[in-house]
């Protein structure tokens, strides 16, 4: 006899305005208040102290633009987040301090989603889309120096870039980029060379978003259709389906996997969200909490594995944080 | 028969024996054993082809047009007809004019078959093939003529395209160059005549030749393509552009819905730019088991509850009047939603319809399509129904004022009628009572007289009683009684009619019935001979009928043929309908006059259809007074 699925351990009120990317900031060395933050539509980035479950913090930096992703790099003293005004901006939150130290001017005026990667000690490596519509560009941070773009070979009509996921084996392994475009194929990218390793078709419509473990060389993309699908890559640094997954709802805005490999969760266009055991993608829970659409999910990043939370952000201005599979 | 035999002989005595045979209307016999004869003897031989020709040359002008019609007539093929005729053609100028004037423009009533000797007898010979694209040029000057296409019947008009598309077929490539520019030119006004005729069969015949036209002129580049219905007709029509032998039809129109492949199948292929393709996909399951076991210790929750996500309706009248005029452009959902459970909601809730009844109504009327939803129309049409059905009397009127207003489109004035006539069968009908039945339900593809159909259903209707009338069987208790009910449409009959008929000769900026928009008028015209039918048993049908008498006399000249098939149908239900001693009290002077117009109509009107209606309102006027006189007053 299954339970049904759990209720959220707690809401997040108060945004204003739907909610368009989360990003924990709950480890670290020193012990601190575990945040959330979030962005918005109305351009704010919220940060949440999660004891008391009120706003720290709200920075205002992208000219009331939505904000559509953010990103820690190193800590939480240091934010990059990325706003439809074309820019991303890097924010010093230390000792209380709310400022952009700088800024980089994308001329992008899609949605897609900047990836960050850490290569060495304070040095990252971004990947954005760029003002050309089918180019990807990879910047050095915080030098802002361009080390390549990656266009795709004339006539290969791929469309916009809609999701990007940068990663790379191990440190000091040459960084890899997956991409997703709006014809619904995933190209894999030597970022070095800035040439296309592999290209495969997983989707009739465009990738919404993708996630890739890269331990076991697998990845999973959703679009705006019914399908799931699930990718691996193989010696050879070819793409190949692995599976595929049917919804009951068509529609996924989002999905990640959580640090631990376990399981991993897709925020739906149906208001639900979905929890997968990652190893063979068996459906765990479904998550019916939202009144609109749910655009952004994000596995918090506790080192204590009891007090891990899933946090989930929608159109209909809230953020439901569950605490899901948090004993395994 | 004789044999030449190196002698010069004269056979223009032959010659006159058969031109007095066939003026004499003989020529079934004497050509039944001449025609097959020759055709075997002038087979090879050519001493008798040249002896044939010589034989038809040699008939006295006054017998050459029987002699030249019966063998057209006769010859099974044009090569034949060309052995046995050679190039009299070219060298009588009475067979000349009966060849390509008379049997072309001035009859029609040949078939096909002689239609194909004819032209194929033309075209074999380059000296006649001069003939065959003088004859063109006329065959397009008749069709391309307006007069032509509105006063012509039908019959002949067909036969005319069936000439055209024949001799486009046997137009070779320079033929066609030099003559481009003409054909072109007729093609565009032609077209145009034929399409601002309102009988669908007319604007059928103007789309397929044109098509032919422009396929032969456009060999490369688009061609100019129309859509509508195929019948045998049009089916037959275009078999005739091809020269081939017989019974080869030209394949149809490519079909407008492509079958979609289904979405969700991934395709299977790596595209690789550089490294060589791998072996097919999927990976084995025996990966998996030795992990088994990690995975099982996630157990998984309920998840009955994810089902597909459906978007409610709401289920409140008001809410949905809220809904269609709200100016939230985000919720087209909800907007799909409510436009589908419209009609259902109105009928199940009378009384809160009626409140907001004329609302809904102009609501409806000005509704127009925000997402592509399938049958938009028809849900619209099935919500308007509803709603003027729950609450006719308002929104008749309503509607009716709305018909002759400004700034309408012809489409929603048409719509207006419709609805009309679908709540007043629904309403008259017993047993049609909450069930809608639909005659003429909106097809997707656009077609230029949506809804005709609607009348042609209605004639059969008015035919069939008629029939059941003129035969007057007693049927007896056959079927069961069906339960009767008070006549829904006996109230309101009136306030459907009379505001419909007031304001016809009064035009306004935008809207000329007895003008430009003719094609209004005819449905309008139709529509009142629905109603008329319909309000049989109610208490106003008598005055209709004075009102419509009047109005169909005011009319009963118009020039388009579709208005004068609606007024005669409108003759036919006031007698249906009218009780008979009300007719003939009331109405004698009327009924006499239309009687003596009738009897015009009968005989000279141009249409079919017009002469077969108007004789069935004479047979019906007939009946009328004989039922008079056998009761016994």
């Amino acid at each position: 006899m299954a339970l049904p699925p759990p209720d959220p351990q707690f809401v997040l009120r108060g945004t204003s305005a739907a909610v368009h990317t989360l990003h924990f900031s709950c480890g670290g060395p020193e012990p601190g208040i575990p945040l959330l933050f979030s962005g918005s539509e109305n351009g704010f980035i919220h940060v949440w102290n999660l004891k008391t479950h009120r706003v720290d913090t709200a920075l205002d930096g992208h000219g009331r633009k939505s904000v559509c992703c953010i990103e820690t790099m190193g800590g939480k003293d240091r934010l990059l987040s990325q706003g439809r005004d074309q820019r991303i901006c890097l924010w010093d939150l230390a000792e209380g301090r709310t400022s952009v130290t700088d800024s980089v001017f994308t001329e992008h005026v899609g949605f897609c989603r900047c990836s960050l990667l850490k290569v060495a000690q304070g040095r990252w490596l971004m990947a954005m889309a760029a003002r050309s519509l089918e180019e990807v560009q990879i910047l050095e941070l915080p030098s802002k120096t361009s080390v390549c773009t990656l266009k795709p070979e004339a006539g290969a009509k791929l469309g916009m870039p809609m999701c990007l996921k940068l990663w790379q084996l191990n440190c000091g392994s040459q960084p890899v980029l997956l991409a997703g475009y709006e014809d619904g194929s995933v190209v894999l990218w030597n970022v070095s060379m800035g040439k296309a390793l592999s290209r495969l078709i997983c989707h009739q419509e465009p990738v919404m978003s993708l996630d890739f473990d890269s331990e076991k060389a697998k990845g999973i993309s959703g679009s705006s259709e019914k399908v799931l699908s699930i990718w691996s890559l193989n010696e050879q640094q070819n793409l190949q389906v692995y599976k595929t997954h049917e919804l009951v709802n068509a529609g996924i805005s989002d999905i990640t996997i959580r640090p631990d490999k376990k399981i991993l969760a897709t925020a739906g266009w149906d208001h639900r969200i979905r929890i997968f055991g990652w190893k063979k993608l068996k459906p765990l829970a479904v998550l019916d909490y939202h009144t609109a659409t749910v655009h952004c999910v994000s596995f918090s990043d506790h080192s204590n594995p009891q007090e891990r939370l899933l946090a989930a952000g929608s159109k209909d201005q809230r953020i439901s944080a569950w605490s899901i599979y948090a004993q395994t | 028969c004789f044999i030449p035999g190196g002698l010069d002989c004269s056979i223009s005595f032959v010659s006159h024996v058969l031109g007095k045979v066939c003026i004499h209307g003989r020529q079934k016999e004497i050509l039944e054993v001449l025609v097959p004869r020759l055709t075997d003897l002038t087979k090879s031989d050519c001493i008798w082809q040249r002896i044939c020709w010589r034989l038809v040359e040699c008939v006295p002008d006054r017998w050459v047009e029987a002699v030249v019609l019966g063998f057209v007539q006769r010859a099974p093929g044009a090569d034949v007809l060309s052995r046995l005729l050679g190039n009299l053609v070219v060298k009588n100028k009475k067979a000349q004019f009966v060849v390509t004037q008379k049997m072309l423009l001035l009859q029609y009533g040949h078939t096909t078959a002689v239609l194909q000797n004819l032209l194929g007898y033309l075209s074999l010979e380059s000296l006649r093939r001069t003939l065959l694209l003088r004859v063109l040029q006329e065959l397009l000057e008749t069709w391309s003529s307006s007069s032509a296409v509105k006063h012509s019947p039908a019959e002949q008009q067909l036969y005319i395209s069936k000439a055209i598309l024949i001799c486009l077929s046997h137009l070779k490539e320079l033929e066609i160059e030099s003559c481009r520019q003409e054909l072109l030119t007729s093609m565009m006004e032609g077209v145009k005549c034929h399409l601002d005729s309102s009988l669908p069969q007319l604007q059928r015949l103007g789309m397929v030749v044109a098509e032919s036209i422009s396929l032969k002129i456009n060999t490369e580049g688009p061609v100019l393509k129309f859509e509508y219905e195929e019948d045998d007709e049009i089916r037959e029509l275009k078999s005739l552009l091809v020269q081939t032998p017989p019974f080869c039809v030209v394949p149809s129109l490519p079909d407008d819905d492509r079958s979609e492949k289904a979405g969700a199948s991934v395709p299977l292929v790596p595209e690789s730019n550089e490294k060589p393709h791998t072996a097919a996909p999927v990976m084995p399951d025996e990966e998996s088991d030795a992990e088994l076991d990690s995975d099982d210790d996630l157990i998984p929750y309920d998840m009955s509850g994810d089902k597909e996500l459906k978007i409610k309706a709401p289920v409140y009248i008001r809410d949905c009047i809220e809904v269609l005029t709200g100016s939230r452009s985000e919720d087209v959902d909800k907007w799909e939603a409510t436009v589908k459970a419209l009609e259902s909601l109105v009928r199940k809730n009378p009384a809160a319809t009626r409140e907001v009844s004329v609302e809904l109504a102009k609501i409806l009327l000005h509704l127009e399509e925000k997402t592509c939803i399938e049958g938009f129309v028809e849900l619209r049409q099935r919500a308007q129904v509803a709603v003027l059905t729950t609450d006719p009397i308002p929104v008749a009127k309503y509607l009716t004022s709305q018909f002759y207003s400004l700034n309408y489109s012809l489409r929603q004035r048409m719509d207006i009628l419709d609805v009309l006539v679908l709540a007043a069968q629904e309403l008259s009908c017993p047993k049609f009572h909450g069930k809608t039945k639909h005659s003429g339900a909106q097809k997707p593809c656009i077609q230029l007289l949506p809804g005709s159909d609607s009348s042609k259903d209605w004639r059969r209707i008015v035919d069939e009683r008629i029939k059941s009338k003129t035969r007057r069987f007693d049927m007896g208790q056959s079927r069961v009684e069906l339960a009767s009910r008070p006549n829904e449409f006996n109230s309101v009959a009136g306030h459907f009619f009379f505001p419909l008929i007031q304001h016809f000769d009064r035009p306004l900026t935008t809207f000329d019935l007895l003008g430009e928009d003719h094609l209004v008028l005819g449905r309008l015209v139709h529509t009142l001979a629905i109603l008329m039918y319909l309000a049989v048993n109610t208490v106003a049908v008598t005055a209709m009928g004075k009102a419509l008498l009047e109005f169909v006399w005011a009319l009963r000249f118009h020039t388009d043929s579709y208005v004068r098939q609606g007024l005669l149908s409108c003759i036919s239900s006031l007698l249906l309908s009218v009780p008979a001693e009300r007719i003939l009290t009331d109405m004698t002077e009327e009924l006499l006059e239309t009687q003596s117009w009738l009897g015009d109509v009968m005989e000279k009107d141009p249409d079919g259809d017009c002469r077969r209606l108007a004789l069935q309102n004479l047979l019906l006027m007939e009946n009328l007074k004989k039922k008079l006189e056998a009761v016994p007053s």
